[in-house]
């Protein structure tokens, strides 16, 4: 099979799991801020409200499509466009796993491997705030226009400890290809301590992959630095003035800046797809076992249901889990699926940390988000990255 | 063929499809079972019922200037860092101290806008 076939696959197979993702993205959201908030969440249309995402597509896809007299035609059209496909560019240099055979054919588990590639990455999602303020100048609007001013200052504020947080990270891999990134964090100290960035030595980037996170955060404008949206003040930050699919892009954008933004910080800091402790003392196993946990939890309370509708649900949820932990178990799947499963926990926790942090802080002032960004998180970064040069430079 | 900046071209036309296919579709939906009725309170800008008074195109605060320069400067910096990050392991000890000392002056940069006060939100 030629590469450009394989690589058309490939492409439909991410493209297809990026698009489920991000319609699931925000129905775990509020499934997870409701019962946080001990509510129920989406609960009505279709079991568990799963059918959520493709409702609120149709809702959105059918809502009149507004064009408000006093905006810039172009650019206020031009927007959400910006926002949406700049956001799903970056996924095609992510790396979800390694050198895999399929039907006697060799391939990598990524799209397409640039040498420079976190540099593109980072060079797509700096261009991303032309759509914020595109947006917000469009609409033409006061609240438009102070929330896509601030979101531009917020975003290129956090850039900076974004970027030399990678940077100290890179001090160690040596590499701007994400795949030897990933790579070069495979192996373990001692035959059980991972090699993944937080724990190497000389200099473990636990303080970088905070960096990170808490830039990350901001990067992709979410609580508690959704200072750009803020309802309370702003009503809906730079897309008040959009309706119908164009308010559905930023919303897409959003997510999926998420989605690439946990990628990142899998593969920089947790390793990617290197499991926790090496197969040797069983790693191999803790997806079926997993799966076989969730699929007894999920048989157990369909036994005893809660709620009448249980009784037919939840055993059907056991069967899938069932069947999904012994696909782990067949050799031949199991070794293109295990990094996978690795690589879809590490980003899937800190997707939840994402949910999480939303449903526990509070909203940060604006002065006080950029006194953090300038006087503490730079520093901080900056500090890190010469002790990070220094002990590199001393002990390899 | 096989370089992959071909493939990111293509990926990017695959990327820009992908955001144009929906909003295509609602302009479509909105083009033939929606018919536009626009009026002058709906079209109107959105402040919360209160009618709009004068443009949005005004000026606003400088203080996002001035990030935006310090930005520029340390973005300029981080250009410089992540090559050198990359070649770290390949560096003589003049190199290495050489970038430090440009650290070390940038860092200056630093303090020196925040004496100012440049990074003091007002």
């Amino acid at each position: 099979m030629d590469f450009f076939t394989l690589t058309l696959i490939k492409a439909g197979i991410v493209a297809a799991i990026l698009l489920t993702t991000l319609a699931y993205l925000q129905w775990a959201e509020r499934k997870l801020l409701a019962h946080i908030q001990l509510r129920l969440g989406p609960s009505r249309v279709g079991p568990h409200g799963l059918l959520q995402p493709l409702a609120d597509v149709i809702k959105l896809l059918t809502k009149e499509d507004l064009l408000p007299a006093h905006v810039n035609k172009t650019l206020y059209m031009i927007a959400p466009f910006l926002a949406i496909a700049l956001a799903l560019i970056p996924i095609s240099v992510v790396p979800f796993g390694p050198e895999i055979e399929v039907f006697g054919v060799n391939t990598h588990l990524q799209l397409t491997d640039l040498n420079i590639g976190l540099l593109f990455i980072l060079a797509i999602s700096s261009v991303g705030v032309y759509s914020v303020v595109l947006a917000g100048w469009a609409s033409n609007n006061k609240y438009a226009l102070l929330g896509s001013l601030r979101s531009a200052a917020q975003m290129i504020s956090y850039e900076l400890p974004l970027a030399v947080a990678l940077a100290s990270a890179l001090l160690m891999a040596n590499t701007l290809s994400l795949r030897e990134i990933a790579d070069s964090q495979a192996g373990y100290y001692l035959g059980f301590i991972p090699r993944w960035s937080v724990f190497q030595l000389p200099m473990p980037q636990i303080i970088s992959f905070a960096v990170f996170l808490i830039a990350g955060f901001a990067e992709t404008n979410r609580i508690p630095f959704d200072l750009p949206e803020a309802e309370t003040e702003l009503v809906a930050g730079f897309h008040t003035e959009y309706s119908s699919m164009k308010f559905a892009s930023f919303f897409m954008a959003e997510y999926a800046n998420i989605i690439t933004m946990t990628c990142i910080a899998t593969l920089l800091f947790l390793g990617g797809w290197h499991p926790l402790w090496p197969a040797a003392y069983g790693s191999s196993f803790v997806p079926s076992i997993v799966f076989f946990s969730g699929s007894a939890i999920a048989l157990y309370h369909g036994l005893h249901p809660a709620r009448p509708k249980d009784r037919y649900s939840l055993p059907a949820v056991a069967i899938a889990f069932l069947v999904a932990g012994l696909l782990f178990l067949v050799p031949a799947l199991g070794g293109i699926l295990t990094p996978l499963f690795w690589f879809a926990a590490k980003s899937g926790f800190l997707l939840f940390l994402f949910i999480w942090v939303r449903g526990t802080l509070p909203r940060f002032r604006y002065d006080q988000l950029m006194r953090f960004a300038w006087t503490y998180l730079f520093p901080v970064a900056m500090a890190n990255l010469l002790v990070t040069g220094v002990l590199v430079a001393v002990f390899a | 063929m096989d370089s992959p900046y071909f493939f990111i071209v293509l990926l990017m036309l695959a990327a820009v499809a992908f955001a144009l296919t929906p909003l295509a579709l609602a302009w479509l939906w909105a083009k033939f079972f929606s018919p536009r009725k626009p009026g002058p309170d709906k079209n109107a800008t959105y402040e919360c019922g209160l009618e709009s008074k004068g443009d949005a195109w005004i000026r606003f605060k400088s203080e996002y200037y001035l990030y935006a320069i310090v930005f520029l400067i340390f973005d300029v910096e981080t250009i410089f860092l992540l090559p050198f990050a990359v070649a770290f392991g390949g560096l003589s000890a003049g190199a290495f101290i050489a970038m430090m000392i440009f650290l070390l002056l940038l860092v200056e940069g630093l303090v020196w806008a925040w004496k100012k006060g440049v990074l003091t939100w007002k």
